[in-house]
């Protein structure tokens, strides 16, 4: 069968045995939640609890601080400790609601209790705005907003990421597996929003259980189909998926609706599902904890606000004291340094390494060897681009097209120099990004 | 995350206030993993890779061949680490481009040369091709061509003496002119002692077979691509055939490949990472390039031989190949139609 896949991109040993095969488990949070304003692409959300007040699971602790932002929703019942910087991922601190457990659990009423049959397209999307779903895949961009394209005509496809490129991750594996009904009935509640839309579950195929699944449950769908995908990295990344299923190319200037495409990655359909048929807010996820440190790595239902440490604690702890500790995946995840950090809506794994990659490696001369081209998905020359970024050579760094980078690190993974290629390019992509915005 | 901003400073005083009295653990920017890929390895894959050629050589020329190729080795590593040690940079040598650098360097020398010359040409290729425009990956020229070509117009006389021993000392002194001279003179050549590389010549160039293995094992392993090496065979057999005036007699063409330093330029010289262009595109540009030139200067030129000059010419010209192949990167769109959206 053709096999759907983009030029370029890397094989890195994939490290999903250590969890593929572990069912969903539910952990349930021991100690204070911590939930950052801040957990989507767009404005912080504000806060609208005071200090003292009493929340249930379910309840909205803070509304969305625009339209391109998204509501925070409690997932435990208890007590607002405080507002406060708390530190998260990224390494910055960041305005945080903290609040204490009481274990009890109790549910905040349904954040809508229309049935989704009688629901007009603005109300879905309402829905999905009001219960703060956001791009559970990483960047955390609102799905209300993704939806609400300038012109809907013109989308014919729908795209589910279930590509899972990235290294050790198995959430969305585990989630195709044990919830394909959710799955497929959230890609029917977004296609539904496009009258010219056909639905496309976009997976790897390393994943054939997951394919043979889902082609069986939508055997009988007329608008929802299965693709299969080399498996590669970066084929989840938004602009090469959309290139290997529809073969439309969009650059950064562009959206995924300019090419007729809406992505969304697993975990979101299925919160859409969630709150579109049952009317419960975006308050938990799927987190793969797992790397060669742990002594039992484990996917978790894990409530957003729960501290790293607690699911360490959950997967058995460390058999070795880990080197490294990533939020997310090895090629795009984050370090941390400390494992107090809350779980938001976009942390997809909690990664435990004993041997530190990067350090092991002294970066040597670049010896033009090409590797970083043949592999940039974005049909770069990343050898040259980290050159004019390392040397500020502004100017050279545009004409480059050092803004097409997807920074998916393609190319510092291959570097036989080891040179910190992706590092450097993502330094001058941001400071371009800051310039632009001034 | 909604905030990008990633902070990868390792010395956060605040954290060592919080509970967590272990060591902080290491940060970096992404990707966190890497390959098993390294310099040292790429290297070392081509020297393999030039060992049949090498041990044909010794085959043929007998133990002086042998000599040449330590002396030279061993000359361009005591040149590379004296130069770092004197400018006080950092030592290098453990990339091991410099035994690749000497190996191909005695590989392109006569075996009749004083022992001094590979130390010479060592001098050359290391410290001024290589060391004075700032170390490995930042030479314009292949450092063992731009020796060769240095000490062929310095000392022609003694580097284009072709007379060797078959197999070493016993035997008589065999001299004559290269088979492409042959060629080139309208004088019958041998195609078969060509390809088994039984022929007057330099001491790794001579054996088209070996050379082969050698250059189809870094394509068939992913080391060099084959763009490169197949445009400048190509081009210059097409050349070749129109202006020759041999058409396409096969015996003639096939003479050009296996004769002279095509086989060694086109798949280990021509190839060198540092002095050819990046892109599939630019590589090429240049292997047509190449090929022309040779077919110039085998030709046209007063020598038969023309390999080495085409590549260090071609080698100047790269920078002008990488500005007309820049890639078109993806999701390009012509500035007319980007305009509408």
């Amino acid at each position: 069968m053709l096999k759907l896949t983009f030029r370029g991109g890397c094989h890195p040993y994939d490290g999903k045995d250590l969890s593929k095969d572990k069912a969903i488990k539910e952990w349930l949070p021991k100690g204070e939640l911590v939930y950052p304003l801040s957990q989507h692409i767009g404005a912080p959300a504000k806060v609208i609890v005071e200090k003292g007040s009493h929340v249930l699971a379910g309840e909205c602790i803070a509304e969305a601080g625009g339209f391109v932002s998204a509501p925070i929703y409690a997932s435990v019942s208890g007590t607002v400790k405080s507002v406060e910087k708390r530190r998260v991922v990224t390494g910055d601190l960041v305005d945080c609601i903290i609040i204490e457990n009481d274990g009890k659990y109790e549910k905040a009423p349904a954040i809508t209790d229309k049935p989704y049959e009688e629901m007009s397209r603005e109300e879905v999307i309402a829905t999905i705005q009001k219960a703060g779903i956001v791009g559970m895949g990483g960047a955390g961009f609102p799905t209300h907003v993704k939806l609400s394209p300038k012109e809907p005509d013109k989308i014919d496809t729908v795209i589910v990421n279930c590509a899972e490129c990235e290294p050790y991750l198995t959430s969305d594996y585990r989630k195709m597996l044990e919830e394909p009904d959710l799955l497929i009935k959230g890609l029917q509640i977004e296609t539904a929003l496009f009258q010219n839309a056909r639905g496309v579950l976009a997976v790897e195929d390393n994943k054939p259980d997951c394919i043979k699944l889902l082609k069986e449950k939508t055997k009988d769908l007329e608008n929802i189909s299965v693709a299969v995908l080399k498996t590669k990295y970066p084929q989840g990344s938004e602009r090469q998926l959309i290139y290997a299923v529809t073969k439309r190319q969009i650059n950064s200037k562009m959206l995924p609706a300019d090419a007729g495409c809406i992505v969304n990655n697993v975990d979101t359909v299925i919160s859409i599902c969630n709150a579109v048929t049952k009317g419960e807010p975006l308050m938990h996820r799927i987190v793969t904890v797992t790397g060669d440190a742990i002594k039992d790595p484990q996917n978790f239902k894990v409530l957003t606000g729960t501290d790293y440490s607690e699911l360490i604690e959950a997967a058995g702890g460390f058999i070795q004291e880990p080197k490294k500790i990533i939020s997310g995946g090895p090629m795009m995840g984050f370090a941390l340094f400390d494992l107090h950090i809350p779980v938001t809506k976009t942390s997809s794994a909690l990664l435990c390494m004993t041997e530190d990659e990067v350090a092991r490696w002294e970066p040597s001369a670049c010896i033009n060897c090409g590797r970083c081209v043949e592999v940039c998905p974005s049909r770069l020359v990343p050898a040259h681009l980290a050159d004019h970024a390392e040397h500020f050579n502004e100017e050279e760094f545009l004409r480059y097209n050092g803004m097409e980078c997807v920074e998916c690190g393609s190319c510092s993974y291959v570097c036989p120099a080891k040179r910190q290629l992706a590092q450097s390019i993502k330094t001058m992509r941001k400071i371009q990004l800051a310039k632009r915005k001034k | 995350m909604a905030n990008e901003n990633n902070k990868t400073s390792e010395t956060n005083e605040n954290t060592a206030k919080s509970e967590n009295k272990k060591a902080l653990r290491s940060v970096s920017a992404t990707p966190h993993i890497r390959d098993h890929s390294s310099t040292a390895r790429i290297m070392s894959l081509v020297i393999v890779a030039l060992m049949p050629a090498t041990l044909d050589g010794i085959r043929v020329f007998g133990p002086k061949a042998l000599a040449i190729i330590l002396i030279s080795i061993v000359s361009c590593i005591v040149f590379e680490w004296g130069f770092e040690k004197i400018t006080k940079q950092k030592v290098t040598i453990g990339d091991r481009s410099a035994v690749l650098t000497g190996l191909l360097l005695a590989l392109n020398l006569p075996v009749s040369v004083p022992l001094w010359m590979p130390v010479l040409g060592g001098f050359f290729a290391i410290v001024v091709v290589k060391m004075l425009f700032g170390g490995l990956g930042k030479n314009f020229m292949n450092p063992a061509l731009g020796a060769r070509c240095f000490l062929m117009l310095s000392f022609s006389k003694l580097m284009t003496d072709f007379s060797y021993r078959p197999g070493g000392n016993g035997a008589d002194v065999v001299s004559g002119p290269t088979a492409l001279a042959s060629l080139k003179n309208g004088e019958a050549y041998d195609l078969k002692q060509m390809f088994l590389g039984y022929e007057a010549g330099t001491i790794g160039e001579t054996s088209a077979l070996s050379l082969l293995l050698g250059g189809c094992f870094l394509i068939a392993i992913g080391v060099i691509g084959w763009e490169l090496t197949y445009t400048y065979i190509l081009s210059l057999l097409v050349f070749v055939a129109i202006f020759s005036g041999h058409g396409l007699d096969i015996n003639y063409l096939s003479a050009h490949v296996y004769g002279g330093g095509l086989m060694l330029g086109a798949f280990f010289m021509a190839t060198d990472y540092v002095t050819r262009p990046i892109t599939k595109k630019g590589q090429i540009l240049y292997g047509i390039f190449l090929g022309v030139l040779t077919g110039i200067f085998r030709l046209y030129g007063p020598g038969a031989e023309g390999v080495s000059y085409a590549i260090i010419i071609g080698n100047l010209i790269v920078p002008l190949i990488e500005r007309v192949t820049l890639p078109k990167h993806f999701g390009y769109q012509k500035p007319a139609k980007a305009a509408k959206n």
